[in-house]
């Protein structure tokens, strides 16, 4: 246990909070100050909940009084400013949704959370409407990485993923239609969970993209993810894409591996040897558990080089049908204040609203083959291993990447490796790992099986456990 | 088959008033750029076979 409490994980808070041997109220106090002295450096937050903050901390520690013991009991969390928040204006990023009325009911992941007994500190810094894998934002500024305030935190969830590393917060909840929870957890070197499609309710968050709009948590140790997913799980009528599925508990027995659990690397396309970085992170992190037994492997090795079919044309489809559903959405605002955009997303938002129909039409049924194919896989495999970015966090001001062999720009083309992911709805956990000589942390998704995120987290903490993935809180050093 | 011929900045001059949004000269070349893009994702989706029996992943459940 780290001198500051708030140092430590959620779990450890709770810990101290359910044995009364600090409040609520002290933790979330010295979460304020912290933020107060280094926020204006990092910029998570776009909002401060500090008056909501200590009342929700005292309610807290009224229930430990009571003799409750709450699983987050004084864990203080913010959240990406797509969640309604009562009171606030829910912003997505945005300039424009600043003149909506204030949020009149907390979204009901929140509500999870504080019934836990977790504290919301406030609303995290985003790409505009979600549309981003940078965390440049032109209205609220950028967010920063905490490990080095020049480079960019990953997005679009990108306060989510700086509060975090910067020990601002001890969890956070994002949102990931095609990276955006795994983006920020790779370059700002911390734990993310994107459950299975339509695993969490996504009522009273705004929307980007509805075939593809996840919701899920961020935090400093598979255990905190855990306890947070098994939190936020439940029914919610009000939500029509929320799937009628038992919900899976991870967090009880979070250090045993299934016996003989089958573990492939993803081949061809995820080992593009222009990304040596991110190969060497699946490297690394094959290799681990290899050592740490448990694992079956084909022959005696990882099963090398599965292919996921056709990732390259799903990522495609999941373009097409992100740019469509996105810019449809945002239709009436394009037509009346284009002007209000940030002029990173506007370009590709005026775009998808000129998309020929049948492009998008046709995405929709090429996912329904790419998911047949998919699910096919995980009849001989339980979990695949592939990289979350091409590289660790770029600079700020760097707007282009190579990719095989051409200059592309960054922003749509960071979550290469997460969009064929996330297109049909698998569930990953987010690892982050620092290379040997590297300054700068890269993660490795654990892909699993649709509606097993026990699993993908069994194996993400294996690895925690192995000192291969960790999340240190960053040191802050000046921009 | 007519061979498949996309021209970007065509397209933008027609289709912006029939959606009705308009875009100023400094956005141009922006969105043209990004539809270029779009176009060669269409590509690789609409180069794909499929069965006729592959209905689209969305689902509309009456009643619910």
């Amino acid at each position: 246990m780290t001198l500051d409490p708030i140092n430590g994980t959620a779990s450890e808070i709770a810990d101290l909070v359910n044995s009364r041997q600090i409040t609520a109220r002290d933790i979330v106090r010295r979460s304020l100050d912290r933020i107060s002295a280094i926020d204006e450096a990092v910029n998570a937050f776009t909002d401060v909940t500090a008056d909501r903050a200590l009342a929700e901390a005292d309610k807290v520690d009224a229930r430990i009084a009571a003799g409750e013991q709450l699983a987050l009991a004084g864990v203080p969390y913010g959240v990406k400013n797509l969640f309604d928040i009562n009171g606030l204006s829910t912003r997505a990023g945005s300039k424009i949704n600043r003149d909506h009325p204030p949020a009149t009911a907390d979204s009901p992941l929140i509500t999870r959370l504080s019934e836990a007994g977790a504290v919301c500190l406030g609303a995290l810094n985003m790409g505009e409407y979600a549309y981003d894998f940078t965390g440049r934002n032109a209205h609220d500024g950028d967010a920063k990485n905490p490990h080095d305030l020049k480079r960019m935190t990953g997005g679009s969830s990108s306060g989510s993923g700086a509060a975090v590393a910067a020990g601002l917060v001890a969890l956070s909840l994002g949102s990931d239609t095609n990276g955006s929870i795994r983006v920020p957890s790779s370059f700002c070197g911390i734990f993310g969970l994107k459950p299975t499609y339509g695993r969490l309710s996504r009522s009273h968050s705004f929307p980007f993209t509805w075939s593809l709009d996840h919701l899920g948590p961020f935090a400093r140790s598979v255990k905190d993810l855990s306890l947070a997913f098994d939190v936020l799980q439940g029914p919610d009528a009000s939500d029509p894409h929320l799937a009628s599925r038992p919900p899976v508990y991870a967090s009880e027995e979070l250090d045993f591996l299934p016996r003989d659990l089958r573990v492939a690397r993803a081949g061809g396309y995820f080992c593009n040897p222009g990304f040596p970085l991110a190969n060497k992170a699946v490297d690394v992190v094959a290799e681990a558990l290899i050592g740490s037994g448990g694992i079956t492997v084909k022959g005696g090795h990882l099963i090398d080089d599965i292919e996921i079919p056709e990732a390259e044309r799903a990522r495609a489809a999941a373009y097409l049908i992100t740019n469509a559903e996105s810019s449809t959405l945002h239709l009436q605002r394009l037509q009346t204040r284009a002007a209000d955009f940030d002029p990173e997303t506007r370009d590709r938002f005026l775009a998808g609203t000129l998309l020929p129909a049948g492009w998008v039409i046709a995405a929709q049924r090429f996912r329904s083959w790419y998911r047949a194919a998919v699910n096919r896989l995980f009849e001989e495999v339980d979990v695949i291993l592939a990289p979350a970015t091409p590289f660790p966090a770029l600079y700020r001001d760097q707007l282009t990447m190579s990719l095989n062999g051409q200059e592309v720009p960054a922003r749509p083309n960071i979550g290469l490796f997460t969009q064929p992911i996330s297109f049909a709805g698998l569930p990953v956990a987010a690892v982050p790992v620092w290379l040997e000589g590297e300054r700068m942390p890269i993660a490795v998704q654990v892909i699993a099986a649709p509606w097993r995120e026990d699993i993908a987290l069994k194996v993400a903490r294996r690895l925690e456990l192995l000192g291969t993935a960790k999340a240190p809180i960053a040191m802050i050093t000046g921009d | 088959m007519v061979e498949r011929k996309f021209d970007a900045a065509a397209h933008v001059d027609h289709m912006a008033p029939v959606v009705g949004i308009e875009i100023v000269p400094e956005w141009r070349n922006g969105v043209i750029v990004n539809l270029e893009t779009a176009a060669r994702m269409a590509e690789l989706v609409l180069n794909f076979p499929l069965d006729d029996h592959v209905e689209i992943a969305n689902v509309f459940e009456a009643g619910k």
